[in-house]
């Protein structure tokens, strides 16, 4: 075994070659750990999409960056073990992972997820972990995604640490349309309506 | 959940804003970032199982029909988190340019040639002693468009999970006693020295192996698990 080691190792920048492995979706010889599309047949749960934009602080789109989300299943429950609640196990493995496109879109197919409890027990409003990486990014940046309309955001102990003027970057609009739901959000890395952003 | 990462680890990361690396002025966030508790949804991660890596994955010199060009290496070594200990069964994604320093991504072109052996994509899985393995070349230098004569030094780019969502690192493997160091701004985006040379992997006369490969240790060393205890009433 190694020596111990005090220290982490610093983030580096994904840079702007990442896609042929992480991201690659068919455009090269290289298979895919993870795609943009979490639900599985036996998934159960409200199926919905999430869509949206990344810009810079210039307003131009970002066509190399790489967004990572991490979500309960619709009972709340995370797949990993070490969420050790007594909830019913689901299928669904709450990871995706989805490159951006020339426009700097990304759309994830997912499920609403459910209630998950704060430190303090108390109900979070249903919401998604999303992670940032890209070229011009030294280290990922951290944010989270709500959702419009939910009766629980009122309440939501992390919304209420954002100040009410920049809260709507954090949830996604539901989209009018038949079907399965879908909601918007756009991400701004910087400038007068940026993005929330988490020191976590 | 009783435990939090301390979030005085993340000193060792670069500052978002680093003006030397000239693409961090319009990607860096400009408005405080906000402070929260980790919660469950942090502190949580995904678990992946060996479906998700193949037999070969690991071993980038052999995904084509010939062998590629260059100088073969095996990089090795260990996962951990901040008290020593393996990270088990984590999933490593691995990727570099070719031994001319030219990636397979269609927006590299400069003039170096690919090869049509070598894709430059890896994979694997930590075992139950947080142990990874790699087999593939040494990827060369390569310039780009950040300043005048601006050179990469070479690195092979990782990304690793760990036990959390925020345990996610991606980061870069540089080679001891490369002389492009000073020059380059992102291995200088990291502030504290010593933080610096942990991207640094270091040269391993024992694993190397004799007719075949010079062999290169490189230690992760993610956040995590020297969580400090706390009270959630």
């Amino acid at each position: 075994m190694p020596e111990a080691t005090k220290g982490i190792t610093p983030s580096q920048t994904v840079g702007p070659f990442f896609a042929y492995g992480l991201t690659s979706n068919g455009k090269y010889d290289w298979n895919d750990a993870f795609t943009n599309n979490l639900v599985t047949p036996d998934t159960s749960g409200e199926r919905i999409r999430i869509e949206g934009r990344v810009f810079d602080g210039d307003g131009a789109p970002l066509p190399d960056c790489m967004l990572e989300i991490w979500q309960a299943d619709a009972q709340g429950r995370f797949s990993d073990p070490q969420d050790q609640r007594a909830l019913p196990n689901s299928s669904f493995k709450g990871f995706g992972r989805c490159g951006t496109d020339a426009n700097g879109g990304y759309v994830f197919d997912t499920i609403k997820p459910g209630m998950v409890p704060d430190p303090d027990g108390q109900p979070q409003a249903p919401h998604i972990l999303l992670a940032i990486f890209a070229r011009g990014m030294l280290l990922q940046n951290y944010t989270r995604i709500y959702f419009d309309g939910e009766a629980g955001n009122a309440a939501d102990p992390v919304l209420a640490l954002v100040p009410a003027d920049r809260r709507a970057t954090l949830i996604a609009e539901r989209q009018p349309g038949n079907g399965n739901a879908v909601y918007r959000l756009d991400i701004r890395l910087q400038g007068d309506d940026e993005t929330v952003f988490f020191d976590i | 959940m009783t435990l939090v990462y301390p979030i005085a680890s993340n000193a060792a990361h670069p500052a978002r804003l680093s003006p030397g690396y000239r693409s961090t002025l319009k990607r860096s966030p400009q408005k405080p970032l906000i402070i929260m508790r980790q919660t469950l949804s942090e502190l949580t991660g995904p678990v992946y199982g060996h479906e998700t890596v193949r037999e070969n994955d690991h071993d980038l010199t052999t995904q084509h029909a010939g062998e590629p060009l260059g100088e073969r290496i095996i990089v090795h070594g260990h996962v951990l988190d901040e008290d020593g200990r393996g990270v088990p069964n984590t999933l490593i994604e691995l990727w570099q340019a070719n031994a001319c320093g030219r990636y397979i991504h269609v927006v590299d072109q400069h003039p170096a040639p690919l090869d049509p052996n070598f894709t430059g994509a890896g994979r694997a899985q930590t075992d139950s002693a947080g142990y990874y393995k790699f087999i593939t070349v040494k990827p060369g230098a390569y310039p780009w468009g950040n300043h005048h004569n601006a050179w990469r030094p070479a690195h092979i780019h990782f990304s690793v999970f760990g036990h959390a969502f925020i345990s996610r690192l991606v980061t870069q493997m540089y080679f001891p006693g490369d002389p492009l160091f000073e020059f380059d701004p992102i291995f200088n985006s990291v502030p504290d020295e010593k933080a610096r040379m942990r991207m640094v992997s270091s040269f391993d006369m024992e694993n190397t192996q004799p007719e075949w490969a010079l062999c290169y240790r490189f230690n992760i060393v993610l956040r995590g698990r020297n969580a400090t205890p706390r009270e959630t009433k």
